[in-house]
Formats: C-alpha cells, structure tokens, sequence
C-alpha cells in the first residue's frame, strides 16, 4: 500500500458517506474540515468505515491524525502495511 | 433466520427512531433484532388500509426539508449517517402554509421553505416586533440545540425577551408546540430551537406516496445491512440483576439477551417495562393527546376552493393555550393539512382529495367509553372538528363538502395509545426528556421521542445518535 492508495482509501470512504460532497479538488496538504462539510458524525463514520472495511483500528486519541489526506496517508499507510503482512 | 437468542443490539419498537438506531448498529456489523409489538411498521408514523385505501397517520409533512447542497442540516446529517440517497424520499415541497389566528383567522402569517416569505409577513403585520423577531431568529441559529447535556430553560421566557406582542409569540408557539410538544403551555428552549427550525427555517416535504415511501426506504437499509426484525412480537419485561439487562420477555413467554438494549418507546413505558425500584416514584407521563379527522375528497382540493395551503395552524382565541383539555376536546385551535398542496410537478396529483384536521384532545374522557359510546362520541366530535376548523380556510356550503367526500375517518387518544403503546394517548411522550438516553439499567437507552429530538427527522436523528454515543462509538 502506497500513500497515494492510502488517500484513495479515505476518499473513497468519504465519497460514500457523504456522497453530495464534491471530492474532485480535495487539496491533501489542508484540513478536510476546511474544505469539506465533515462534522463529528462523519468523522466517527470514517473511523468505523476504516474497520469494518479494511480492519483498521483507529483509537479515539488518535483521530487527530485523520485531519488531512496527508496526515491521514502519513498515519493509515503503516497500519495497511502491518495488516497486510499479517494477512 | 430468528433462532438465534443472543443479540448485540435488541430494539424495542419498529418506529422511525428504532429503524435508524437499527440501519446504524447493522451496517457496522452489529447482530441486531427489532422488536415489533404490532405488524406494521413506524408507530406513530405510519399507514392503514381500510377497504383498498390507504391512509397516512402521523406524519402530514415531513419537518427539516432543505433543498440539494443545503448541507449541515439534520435531514443532511441523517441521510449521510443512513446513506440515504436524497433521491430515494424524492421529497416535494409544500406550497404554503399558513398560521391563522382570531375567530375567523383574521391574522395570518404564511410561510414556506422560503424564511423570507415568513419574515416579510410578521415585517408587514407586526412591524413593531420585526426588530425583535429578528434578533429572535439569530439567536435560534446559533443555539447548540443537538447537545446531549444542556439545562433546560423555558421558551416562553427567552422568546418574551425579543417578542413583546403576545398575539405573535402565540402565533410562533402553535405550530411549534403542534407539531411536538409534550409539554403543556410552555416548552423548554432547545426543544423550540429544533422545531423553529425544522418548520421556518428548513421546510415542509413530502414523498408523494407520503410517509410510507421513508418507511420503505428504511426498512430496505435495515434489511440490506442485515438486521432482523420480528413483528408481532412485543416485549413484556426487561429482566435486570445488579443494574444491568439481562434478558428480554417477549409477549409470546420466549426469552431472549442482548448486550444492549435500545427502548423507542418511551421512558416511563420503558421504566414499566424495567419496574420500579421500591420507594422510586414513577416518570412523569404525557398529557398532550390529539384526535385527527380525515377526510377522502373525490376531487382535488382545489376544486372546492381549498387549493393554496399545505398546512395551517389555527386558534380563533385569545390566548393559544396548549394543554389538555378538560373535556374530550379542543376546537378552538388546531391544525388542518391538505397532503394533495404539495408541489408534486405539474402532470402528477394524489388520486383523491384529503383533509385532515388535528385538535387536542383528553385522553381519559375517551378511554373508558364503551363501544357505542365511543362510536357517537367519534361521530360528534368529528363534526365538531371539521366546523371548527372551516372557519380557517376559504368558505365553501356544507353540501359542496359533503358532495365533495366519499369517506371519512377519526384516529382518538385510544387509537394512539394502541397503535404506540404511549401512556394516555400521550402523542409526543412524556414531557420530561432524557437528552442522553439513560434509563436506570447502565446497557438500557432510550431513543425517540422521549430522548427529545423532535419530528420525524429528529426521531431518526434520535435513534441514530443514541446508536452512535452509546455503543458504537465505546468499542
């Protein structure tokens, strides 16, 4: 799993939970919040979309790394790659 | 596929909080069951067929209507959390309704999804107010009205501090209390914020197949996600040890567990349900209890002059007074809806012309009415209703009506209480509400009505959250 594919994961996810956002020119270096209208609600779905989809824990002091796709990519990347040794 | 006794989730109660409490646990994985006392689905909310025809209950409108790219809204946030394609309640807008008020509606402010329309009528008929209506609405918006932990202060207060007119604060009260209020005379601030809201500020909606087009809708994602359901099955008691659920009794002897419980009935149905620890005084029940007439028309309402409203709120007195009354029922205010006065496009209109009205009503004069009783008193006080509530709209004779209808029906505080199990009729649940859900056994919560977020919107919004905050987001 690359960064880039790491990104794609989240924007995917994003896409389907909040399919009326326009995810063309979603900048990965600026906050999600700043550029999107994500809330808490759709931030836990995220998270939980990030389990049930790719077995992915992400623990509630952490969910400040999922701010931007870069931090997201920077944080998530490791993990993919952990999981998918186990596997 | 319901052999299996053990649940994560058990829910009790197929309304429109349980289905979305339950959409939310299943998607995540979650072994759910809903439990459903009667065989159809909604409870309050929700439809019957008496010979080929259906008819809506509940639901005349659906609050909180934003238009596509509106975002940040509760209808916005429930169909992200459900993932819900707008496209799929294919919502149409109303075209306007009204709050009429004086004997024969002399004052009367129109509204529709536009805020503009609403702020230029009380501009125009109160331009004394306007300045404080305004500074009304700008408090409303930036109220945190979805906390889960806020200390409750009266609406009546804080609206008096910006309106001085008590005819307009009345005027802002009755389609707010109408349309959820469980409390009598006054209600607290957050709870008018979410339907001030839902009403002027967002809009009415409607499927034009009505409320069961969402329930359809609802029931697919629940369905799909791989939740279970087992109607006609309703629950009979909670059985508890140290503080926690351990087991529920259905309605046919079975037992069944569940880690969590999630209750959609009610808080002090669902402390019946639990039992009282000894020495506890019981919940405060509801007292608000309406009965609707409905109406079906041959032709479209229109026809008969009545072709403009969606909805209108009325009160021929001279003060609103929201409280139960005395008698069975309450004529001098109300609330009349026209479903066909929606913008359905310009080939498509319900097949038949509907009207219905809803006035408050007294629980206990109508429970212990025999049957032939009941039937007259229902007969009586229909026409009452329906006099009462003619005197708001454009004056037609009364044979053009009764040529006009082919059939009619009542709903009574007795038919709400069979059809959702509240105490007394009480349509919106008790008036205390439990912002967190907590019930006295820790893996019991509420949602629904009786959690506060009000409407239908709210009442998923509800189920959703209670979901959220209480299991899915602790593990």
């Amino acid at each position: 799993m690359t960064k880039d594919e790491c990104k794609q994961v989240v924007l995917d996810i994003i896409a389907d939970i909040a399919p009326d956002e326009d995810l063309s020119n979603v900048k990965p270096e600026v906050r999600l919040r700043d550029q999107l209208q994500l809330d808490s609600m759709d931030f836990l779905d995220i998270v939980m979309e990030l389990r049930k989809r790719h077995s992915i824990e992400v623990p509630e002091a952490d969910y400040q790394h999922l701010a931007s796709l870069d931090s997201c990519a920077e944080y998530l990347t490791p993990k993919f790659i952990a999981i998918a040794a186990k596997g | 596929m319901n052999s299996c006794s053990h649940y994560d989730v058990a829910i009790i109660g197929a309304g429109m909080s349980g289905l979305a409490a339950g959409i939310r646990l299943a998607h995540f994985g979650k072994k759910v069951c809903i439990f459903e006392r009667h065989n159809a689905t909604g409870g309050l909310n929700s439809f019957y067929s008496i010979s080929g025809r259906k008819f809506d209950v509940g639901l005349h409108a659906l609050t909180n209507f934003v238009r596509p790219g509106v975002k940040g809204t509760p209808l916005t946030k429930l169909l992200r959390q459900l993932r819900i394609d707008r496209a799929e309640f294919a919502l149409c807008e109303q075209k306007q309704s009204r709050v009429a008020f004086g004997p024969n509606g002399e004052t009367s402010l129109r509204f529709t999804n536009d805020f503009a329309v609403f702020e230029n009528e009380v501009a125009t008929q109160f331009p004394k107010e306007i300045d404080g209506f305004r500074t009304l609405v700008a408090a409303i918006k930036t109220y945190d009205d979805v906390s889960l932990d806020v200390a409750p202060i009266s609406a009546r207060a804080v609206v008096r501090t910006h309106i001085k007119d008590a005819l307009l604060e009345d005027m802002l009260f009755c389609p707010v209390m109408y349309y959820g209020s469980a409390q009598e005379h006054d209600m607290e601030f957050g709870q008018f914020v979410i339907m001030f809201k839902a009403l002027f500020l967002e809009g009415f909606a409607r499927p034009f197949d009505g409320v069961r087009v969402i329930l359809r809708v609802l029931l697919d994602k629940y369905r799909q996600a791989g939740g279970e359901r087992r109607m006609k099955c309703g629950v009979q008691k909670i059985i508890s040890r140290e503080g926690r659920a351990t087991a529920l009794l259905l309605d046919s002897g079975e037992e069944i567990t569940a880690t969590h419980v999630i209750s959609s009935i009610g808080a002090p149905e669902t402390e019946r349900l639990i039992g009282l620890a000894p020495q506890a005084a019981p919940l405060e029940t509801g007292r608000l209890s309406f009965v609707e007439t409905i109406s079906i028309l041959k032709c479209q309402p229109a026809a008969i002059g009545w072709g403009s409203d969606t909805i209108v709120f009325f009160n021929d007195s001279a003060r609103f007074d929201y409280a139960c009354p005395s008698a069975s029922l309450d004529t001098r205010s109300g609330v009349i809806c026209l479903p066909n006065n929606f913008d359905f496009g310009p080939d498509r209109q319900l097949s038949e012309g509907v009207f219905r009205v809803t006035c408050l009503a007294c629980y206990d004069q109508w429970a212990p009415l025999a049957e032939e009783s009941y039937q007259a008193q229902k007969t009586h006080c229909f026409a009452e209703v329906q006099r009462s509530a003619r005197r708001f709209l454009p004056s037609i004779s009364d044979s053009i009506l009764a040529e006009a209808t082919i059939t009619t029906d009542m709903f009574t505080p007795r038919t709400i209480t069979k059809f959702t199990g509240h105490i007394g009729g009480a349509i919106y649940g008790a008036p205390i509400k439990h912002r967190q859900g907590r019930t006295p056994l820790e893996n019991v919560y509420l949602c629904g009505t009786d959690q506060g977020f009000l409407g239908i919107i709210g009442a998923m919004l509800s189920g959703i959250s209670m979901a959220n905050f209480h299991i899915l987001q602790k593990n």
